[in-house]
């Protein structure tokens, strides 16, 4: 455990029903650290999420804050906060009243409350809005009262169930940029649950890969993006071309019937291995000059580049370029020592 | 199609002639100073008075009064709390305790009635029993009254705070429960800070539909209320009587308290709708300036 | 969310002691004598009144039957209307319900009175007098004036839902206003059609007001009947128990006719 870790997980099993939901978790969250819990619906991440915030008891586990065991402390008595899925305003109250509720039940001094919540309130651009109802708000309105409302009681935590998920697109962006400026400019930790990738990459320090109850990866979004360690991280996080392949010694794998260079080593000779090739990463260059041939099969327009499919002996690669090939036009496809990711050929599961 | 609708204008002022000209009749003859209903003598308000000086009719209606009331509230308090309760059962022992909360509701009234009495008829040989073998001598307990009368409207109430609470409370977002644990509220703090002010419309709805129920009920007030009258029972004796002016000054009154209930209701419900409405229009003006 | 079931014993003691136990009871009354021995004499003496359960259940067929016919088209005219108007026009008929019943139902003895206003307005014109009180005729008509709003309001909730393209529709495809009726508009008031057959029914088939106040001593129900035994001139218990017992089976029966399926009982919880 490092020394600045602020919360852990130790070993969480929770099921419903007898259907286990998380099966032996381990995670540490390290402070003022901008963690994302990412992976499909199901994964277990909101559970996650809900353990850490008091409101599931693990089956067995341990929950630690501050190195101390909160397993059994019920919601109440955490010092994190959540700001959760639908955002659950109080409707009777109004928003001043929202985000005045935590402090109001530690009796907080009334012209405390007033300049906290004020406070809040600009943090989150909601000045001028106290008086009015929270049924009338927007969604955006509606999450920015949510999450001053569980900020105002300077939680050390705070915890967010997909707050973006009923948003539009467009809304979603501008609070991604704002929900980071808000967690560097207060200093404290955000766990951030989502199942956009692009949302994780975007945001986060650190990206907790989860599937079926198990973390598959855990790492900075540059990590997880350029290493993934599992094909399952890899066709979760952006689109991949996923292809079998024999390592042959160190720095050198084949794949596609074709032998390459690569940058990965520590392997056992003749070790089978997935390789992990991102569609913008391979070069297309004139079939005479290629490492590998293949023939263009759809060509689509995506805006800033093309994606193609092509078709190679036996697999199919999805190929981004700036430069549209002809479909039926038989191309060459190069990929660099660097834009080659070597993957043991494991089972997702457990770490 | 225009023939139609000339129908169906005709047949619905037909039918409200059908629904009202009874009442109509009636608040008419209240002002009738001959005793007879054959023929309209002269106007007269002497019915009114003697109504406000038919000591039988003021009780009743003070019984009838007292009852609603404290029915509505204890069946209020009970059905909301078990409406709190079911909500954390099982889906079967839920269904179990619906069915038995049907029982009364479906059930004629006079089964109900009839059974309640026989519990009451009961209860009064055991405890006469009861009492003779204590104190050696031979009692006879009547407990019909004013109590048999409670428990009999709490027991015909309840269901209708539970169907009316329940719903409720099962739509809530149990994350805004949630919420005020996480905000520091413990499990009692969050029932009274967050959920009970959510479910204070359907619980007073609840606790109105009680009141009317219980005000108007004679069937079942009929076989459990022993001797005492409430307002239902004493119209009912005053109707055995083949001629008695009063019914009809008390049916008029009865009805204007009424329609003054119901028109003060329905315009306290469209001002807050027009109001909502109006918020509502600000904000889209509001929003439409921003942009 | 708080999940503590004891808050509901006071109700479930309740509902136990004063719906569940006086329901035994009766089922014990109706199958013990005096003394308390079993018997199914009570069960066998019904037989005596076959008369008065026929006649019970034709005449709460009856009215059913008028209440059903009169209400369709006034809740279908009321679904269409304008949402203002809509809903005036709905407390304008709701309006008399609130009025205790006794009172709505002393109204018509006032109106069918051999001397009453139909006969001497009739008279007007040198017809009757009609002997129109105390007859079952006139049971009929108190209770469908009584229990008609019961049929209007699921009809009513139940005909807001019809969208009105889906009669458009029809009509384009070719059905006339009958056809219309018969073939889009029942079958989708179907669930409002049984709920108000049974609200009308059940207290149709056991009232004891509107016969002894518009029926006169030959109109006799059920509910008379079991009246009669518990606080009438009768005074049997037992044989009260067993027609109380009847009653509750017919109207089981009228329920499991008309909420066929399962799923409906499901909803209501």
């Amino acid at each position: 455990m490092q020394s600045n870790t602020v919360v852990a997980l130790k070993d969480i099993v929770v099921d419903f029903d007898g259907q286990t939901i998380l099966s032996g978790l381990s995670l540490d969250i390290h402070d003022k650290e901008f963690v994302t819990l990412l992976g499909p619906s199901g994964c277990g991440k909101t559970t996650s999420l809900r353990v850490i915030g008091g409101f599931l008891e693990p089956k067995s586990g341990s929950v630690f804050f501050d190195g101390r065991d909160i397993t059994r402390v019920p919601p109440y008595k955490r010092q994190v906060n959540t700001v959760f899925q639908k955002y659950a305003l109080f409707p009777h109250l109004n928003v001043y009243e929202n985000v005045a509720f935590g402090l109001r039940l530690k009796k907080t001094p009334d012209a405390e409350v007033r300049r906290r919540v004020g406070e809040m309130l600009e943090l989150v651009g909601l000045k001028g809005f106290e008086r009015r109802s929270t049924v009338t708000l927007s969604g955006g309105q509606q999450q920015r009262v949510a999450i001053a409302r569980a900020l105002v009681n300077h939680p050390r935590v705070l915890l967010l169930d997909e707050p973006l998920g009923a948003l539009d697109l467009k809304l979603r962006k501008e609070m991604q940029i704002e929900l980071k400026r808000i967690q560097q400019s207060l200093n404290i930790t955000f766990v951030y649950v989502t199942h956009d990738q692009e949302e994780a990459l975007t945001m986060s320090d650190t990206v907790v890969v989860m599937s079926g109850g198990y973390i598959q990866q855990i790492g900075t979004p540059q990590d997880i993006y350029n290493e993934p360690v599992n094909s399952f991280v890899a066709r979760f996080i952006g689109e991949s071309n996923i292809l079998d392949g024999v390592m042959l010694r160190d720095f050198q794998v084949e794949f596609a019937g074709q032998t390459f260079s690569c940058v990965d080593k520590g392997f056992s000779p003749r070790e089978i291995v997935q390789v992990v090739v991102r569609p913008e990463d391979v070069r297309i260059v004139p079939a005479i000059q290629g490492q590998l041939t293949g023939v263009v099969e759809t060509v689509i327009f995506k805006g800033v580049h093309y994606e193609m499919r092509i078709r190679q002996a036996g697999s199919e690669w999805i190929v981004h370029s700036t430069q549209a090939s002809q479909v039926g036009e038989l191309v060459g496809m190069c990929i660099g020592p660097d834009d080659i990711h070597i993957m043991r050929a494991q089972k997702e599961g457990a770490l | 199609m225009r023939r139609l609708k000339m129908l169906g204008r005709v047949y619905l002022c037909v039918m409200l002639g059908f629904l009202y000209l009874p009442i109509a009749v009636l608040i008419a003859y209240s002002f009738n100073e001959s005793k007879s209903r054959a023929v309209f003598t002269n106007f007269t308000l002497k019915w009114y008075g003697e109504l406000a000086g038919n000591d039988m009719i003021l009780k009743s209606l003070a019984v009838s009064l007292v009852i609603a009331f404290a029915s509505a509230a204890i069946a209020t308090v009970v059905g909301t709390l078990a409406a709190v309760g079911v909500n954390g059962m099982s889906r079967r022992a839920r269904t179990a305790v619906m069915v038995l909360s049907y029982v009364p509701v479906i059930n004629p009234e006079i089964i109900t009635g009839v059974s309640l009495m026989l519990l009451f008829v009961v209860g009064n040989t055991q405890l006469s029993n009861l009492f003779s073998a204590l104190l050696g001598a031979e009692v006879s307990v009547n407990g019909f009254g004013v109590l048999t009368l409670l428990a009999a409207h709490i027991t015909f109430c309840l269901p209708y705070v539970l169907f009316n609470v329940s719903p409720k409370l099962r739509k809530m977002d149990v994350r805004v429960y949630e919420a005020a644990l996480d905000l520091g509220c413990n499990p009692r703090q969050a029932f009274f800070k967050v959920v009970l002010p959510e479910l204070t419309p359907a619980i007073l709805s609840a606790f109105l539909i009680c009141l009317t129920y219980s005000i108007d009920d004679f069937i079942i007030s009929y076989f459990t209320s022993g001797t005492v009258q409430t307002l239902p029972i004493a119209i009912y004796s005053m109707t055995r009587k083949k001629v008695s002016p009063e019914i009809n000054a008390l049916s008029a009154i009865l009805f204007v308290v009424i329609l003054t209930v119901i028109l003060g209701a329905n315009a306290l419900d469209s001002a807050r709708e027009r109001r909502l409405e109006r918020a509502a229009r600000e904000e889209e003006r509001k929003a439409g300036m921003q942009a | 969310m708080i999940k503590n079931k004891s808050l509901a014993s006071p109700y479930i003691v309740w509902s136990v002691v004063f719906t569940a136990v006086p329901l035994a009871i009766v089922i014990y009354f109706a199958f013990t004598d005096k003394n308390g021995a079993f018997t199914l004499k009570n069960i066998m003496d019904i037989g005596q009144y076959t008369s008065v359960f026929v006649r019970s259940i034709v005449l709460a067929v009856i009215a059913t039957a008028v209440c059903l016919v009169l209400a369709f088209p006034l809740s279908f005219m009321l679904s269409r209307m304008r949402a203002s108007r809509q809903s005036m026009m709905l407390m304008l008929i709701m309006l008399p319900m609130w009025m205790n019943f006794l009172l709505r139902t002393y109204a018509w003895m006032t109106l069918l009175e051999r001397n009453g206003l139909i006969n001497r307005f009739l008279g007007l014109f040198g017809i009757g007098p009609f002997n129109l009180i105390n007859t079952s005729g006139a049971v009929v008509l108190g209770m469908v004036y009584n229990y008609l709003p019961y049929m209007i309001l699921p009809l009513y909730t139940i005909m807001t839902k019809i969208d009105p393209s889906v009669i458009e529709a029809a009509q384009d495809l070719g059905a006339g206003n009958l056809r219309v009726v018969t073939k889009v508009l029942i079958p989708l008031s179907m669930d409002g059609i049984t709920t108000g057959i049974t609200m009308v029914f059940v207290p149709s088939i056991s009232t004891f007001i509107i016969s002894r106040m518009l029926g006169g001593g030959s109109n006799l129900l059920i509910g008379d009947l079991i009246e009669l035994q518990f606080l009438g001139n009768s005074y049997n218990y037992n044989l009260g128990s067993a027609m109380s017992l009847m009653l509750m089976v017919i109207v089981l029966l009228c329920m499991s006719f008309t909420t066929a399926d399962s799923e409906e009982m499901e909803a209501m919880v």
